[in-house]
């Protein structure tokens, strides 16, 4: 059994884990779910059919299974509001919380490598104390605050970028970029901060290895070394890292979402348990595990993949 | 002063970054413990007449729209973090580290029973989790609390168990095993005190993300709800007026940075510190 | 006209705040095709030595003095640029130990074609057909493979040809070779040696710079002999003749002390103390303490006096003062 069929197998557990954790959540309110869910506008004949629907007279066990067979088979639910399915609300709202995510995550790379490396190829020069300002002060500030300032900077004050709200591909990707550029921003400072941190220990833990003074001993030159080798042996921790702070930046879409007024998953989360739309409430949470899960696995296996020793196979 | 004073002066050790951010963390508990008495005005007492006024003698950090002291209402505001910070970070100890402890010093089955769920509420993004805990459970700062704690309780356990396997390897606990030591003892006794510094350090870091936690629920308006006050509150009722009063934004902000900032200052210098006692100790 | 000149090298360790000399006045010469073996016990500063021809000291040491004559510059003064160029191309060094030698993460082929193409103006093509030449002069079985293989999945013993496969790749003139075969099996220390000599010496009349503890691998593989301790070099000569008659007390003990088939059972000889550590060296002769024949004249601050007996017979002791 390869490694990486073993890995998909240990997630099982998780799955099934997740799937109940989810399944019980609105079964923990107290009072009827269906009254729950019809909130005020409840009505016996209606309080009636969401049972029927819901199979909410049946055992518990009976109903995860209802409810898990309709997962597999593409049905998440309702949106009782509006009477929407729900794998077509995040049909829509999917795609932008992923570009927000992906946006924010090449933000920090491009920012957070090259600073972490040149700190830790140049111990206490200005990179050095840059990075270390940098990392403590990406963790400890709120993002939904610098979200706030960004806006207050760059939008209120010198208009370059607006202040919320966004713009589909199809009426212009610039107009698209510009509208998830402060809210990429805010995200990608808490994960540079992270990211930096992590780059500069892990190049000076590469630089004092023996093959990097066989590398000068061969004549290359250290940007070659530093590049080529030095990054490559380095990069196992960082992208580890990486696929660990996925979940915050998960997490902080939610947040950020909030603030710049993005139509995505978290957002949909958010208001959803404001209007106590619990289906909709679950789909969300199933689909931001379910991606969390599937980076992680991801990571895993690109770690395997850079680190040759771990390739299943190795002496 | 004396040649013999200020050359003693001239020799103070530089402070640590630990010791700065444990200074602030103390000045901010202080301030929290004694807002009741030390705020120049009720945190509700309303002065139309002052609404949306910037920073003044009278309002060091100037007034909300309804003409309420901001400086105030903060200090009340980093009250309810900290209690929530404090409190949830006792609890996820309190649950995580017995579980931690028999994870990783009984191994096995235990660990594994222990560890799936661990796992499970791992798998959300801690934010998510806490929306749908705080829809469940309407708002109320101890439930909050509570909440967040849950939501991060698993990492104690992750790292209390690391830890703990660790040390149980050692050779002592092997001779505490031989001597006929129930296993709670040389769990209590033995392993617990050894293996508990990366845990504390962990804790300490966790103080500042349950302070961050707790005001972003509370910003998106499922935390604390009115009249309780919250820094995160403050921030999303200043953000409508922004434009014309700054003020509103910044004050809050800014308190919610310097408590986090405290305590990451506080837990990067802990494990030190901590090693230097234990050495001490020894 | 030699191919390597080293005259008074002087290099500095960092401790503590103060600078202190690690390696003092080290002097000797290499020609072409002949390999000198630098003979000391670990701490005497030869692999120091290594490492400051090669302008490869770590951030706390540095070059203080002397001069190092190759190919007509002196490496002590050229540019960080003008020696880059040196190392690996005119320059090969091999290091101790073959498990952390090699980057881990690239192929061997890929690392051999990697010296070659920043030597020379070669395609990745060409680079790969060179490499797969190398390996098969350094008797690597079934080369072909092995020019894709990670260095985890080699045994020391061809990690360590590999190495020394980049480290000829560009055909040096000089090749430093610190411990080549200290981590390796008795049998494998063998066949490297004879790599080295059969392809740096004979092959191309290159020079070898030798550093080890071990006296069997001189005895074997050189031509001459410096023996260094506390820093100096205190006999220098052919391997015959300070093998057959070695002049300095420190070469005596050293000889007396390795272990031989006509060693008799329980007699092991040693050494009596310890070699000192860089700050509590004595003054004057740095043997002083451990040696069988003191005198008061070895207290000299100016040090032991170096004695030349003949065109590659040098010794520093006052016993062969004239």
């Amino acid at each position: 059994m390869t490694s990486t069929v073993r890995r998909l197998l240990l997630l099982l557990p998780t799955l099934f884990g997740v799937s109940i954790v989810v399944f019980l959540l609105l079964r923990l309110i107290p009072g009827d779910p269906a009254q729950v869910i019809m909130g005020l506008r409840a009505t016996p004949e209606g309080l009636a059919a969401i049972t029927r629907d819901l199979g909410l007279d049946l055992p518990l066990h009976e109903q995860y299974v209802r409810w898990l067979g309709a997962l597999f088979s593409g049905d998440f639910g309702r949106d009782y509001r509006s009477n929407v399915p729900v794998t077509q609300l995040l049909a829509t709202r999917l795609p932008v919380t992923l570009e927000l995510t992906l946006l924010s995550l090449l933000l920090a790379l491009i920012v957070a490598v090259p600073l972490g490396v040149r700190a830790a190829v140049h111990p206490n020069g200005i990179a050095d104390k840059a990075a270390s300002v940098l990392g403590l002060i990406g963790i400890s500030i709120p993002d939904f605050w610098l979200g706030i300032l960004l806006v207050l900077v760059f939008s209120l004050t010198l208009g370059l970028f607006p202040s919320s709200g966004f713009v589909p591909f199809s009426d212009g990707i610039l107009a698209n970029l510009r509208a998830f550029a402060l809210p990429a921003l805010t995200l990608a400072t808490g994960l540079s901060a992270v990211l930096v941190r992590v780059t500069r220990s892990a190049v000076t833990e590469v630089l004092s290895r023996d093959f990097v003074r066989f590398l000068k001993a061969k004549g290359l030159p250290p940007r070659a070394i530093i590049n080529r080798h030095v990054l490559r042996n380095a990069s196992v921790p960082i992208i580890t890292v990486i696929g660990m702070q996925f979940g915050y930046l998960l997490g902080g879409a939610v947040i950020v979402e909030q603030v710049f007024d993005l139509p995505g998953v978290g957002s949909l989360i958010v208001t959803a348990t404001m209007e106590r739309n619990y289906p909709v409430v679950q789909a969300g949470m199933l689909v931001v595990a379910l991606l969390f899960i599937l980076v992680n696995l991801g990571t895993d296996l690109l770690y395997a993949w850079l680190n040759p020793r771990l390739r299943g196979g190795a002496r | 002063m004396s040649v013999a004073a200020s050359s003693r002066l001239r020799t103070l050790p530089k402070p640590t970054p630990a010791a700065i951010g444990a200074a602030i963390v103390l000045f901010l508990a202080v301030l929290a413990l004694l807002a009741p008495y030390i705020s120049p005005y009720d945190s509700e007492s309303m002065d139309f007449n002052a609404v949306l006024s910037p920073p003044s003698l009278a309002h060091l950090f100037g007034t909300d729209n309804f003409g309420r002291d901001v400086l105030t209402r903060a200090l009340f505001g980093l009250r309810v973090s900290l209690i929530a910070a404090i409190g949830s970070v006792a609890a996820a100890m309190v649950v995580g580290v017995p579980l931690g402890l028999m994870a990783g010093y009984r191994r096995g089955f235990v660990d594994a029973v222990i560890m799936r769920p661990v796992d499970v509420i791992m798998a959300f993004p801690a934010i998510v989790l806490v929306v749908a805990l705080a829809g469940v459970f309407r708002q109320s700062l101890g439930l909050m609390t509570l909440a967040i704690g849950f939501v991060y309780f698993p990492i104690i356990v992750r790292v209390m168990r690391g830890a703990a396997i660790e040390v149980s390897d050692a050779l002592f606990v092997e001779g505490a095993r031989a001597r006929g030591a129930s296993h709670v003892r040389i769990m209590a006794r033995h392993v617990l005190p050894n293996a508990i510094t990366p845990v504390l350090v962990q804790a300490s870091a966790l103080m500042g993300v349950a302070i961050l936690m707790e005001a972003a629920i509370s910003f998106i308006g499922l935390g604390v709800q009115p009249p309780t006050p919250s820094l995160g509150l403050m921030l999303s009722d200043g953000r409508s007026y922004m434009g014309d009063a700054p003020w509103l934004v910044i004050c809050p902000g800014l308190g919610i940075l310097v408590a986090v900032l405290g305590f990451n200052l506080m837990g990067d210098g802990l494990p030190r510190l901590l090693d230097a006692a234990n050495r001490r100790r020894k | 006209m030699s191919l390597l000149e080293v005259d008074h090298l002087r290099t500095e360790f960092e401790t503590g705040g103060n600078w202190q000399e690690a390696v003092s006045d080290i002097s000797f010469d290499l020609a072409g095709g002949e390999a000198l073996g630098l003979v000391g016990e670990s701490g005497c500063g030869k692999s120091t030595v290594a490492f400051s021809l090669m302008r490869l000291l770590p951030g706390n040491a540095r070059l203080a003095g002397g001069r190092i004559g190759f190919d007509g510059k002196d490496l002590a003064r050229i540019d960080e640029d003008e020696m880059r160029r040196m190392r690996g191309g005119r320059i090969g060094m091999m290091f101790q130990n073959p498990m952390t030698a090699l980057d881990p993460a690239f192929r061997i082929g890929s690392q051999i074609g990697e010296t070659l193409q920043t030597h020379f103006d070669v395609d990745r093509k060409e680079a790969r057909r060179m490499a797969l030449e190398l390996l098969k002069s350094v008797a690597i079985p079934a080369a072909e493979e092995r020019l894709d293989a990670y260095p985890h999945e080699l045994s020391g013993g061809m990690r360590q040809r590999a190495a020394l496969a980049i480290a000829i790749a560009c055909r040096p003139r000089l090749l430093i070779a610190d411990e080549p075969t200290t981590a390796l099996d008795v049998t494998i220390q063998a066949q490297i040696l004879r790599l080295i000599r059969s392809l740096l010496i004979e092959e191309r009349g290159a020079g070898v710079l030798l550093i080890t503890h071990d006296l069997g691998v001189v005895a074997h593989t050189c031509d001459r002999v410096a023996i260094m301790y506390a820093g100096e070099i205190v006999e220098t000569g052919t391997v015959a003749s300070v093998f057959a008659n070695p002049l300095h007390p420190y070469t005596q003990a050293l000889l007396e002390a390795a272990p031989n088939a006509r060693t008799p059972r329980g007699s092991l000889a040693t050494i009596p103390g310890r070699v000192p550590a860089l700050g509590k060296r004595p003054s004057g002769c740095r043997f002083r303490g451990r040696c069988a024949f003191e005198r008061p004249d070895c207290a000299d601050p100016a040090g032991p006096p170096r004695v030349r007996l003949d065109k590659h017979r040098e010794v520093a002791c006052v016993l062969h003062a004239a």
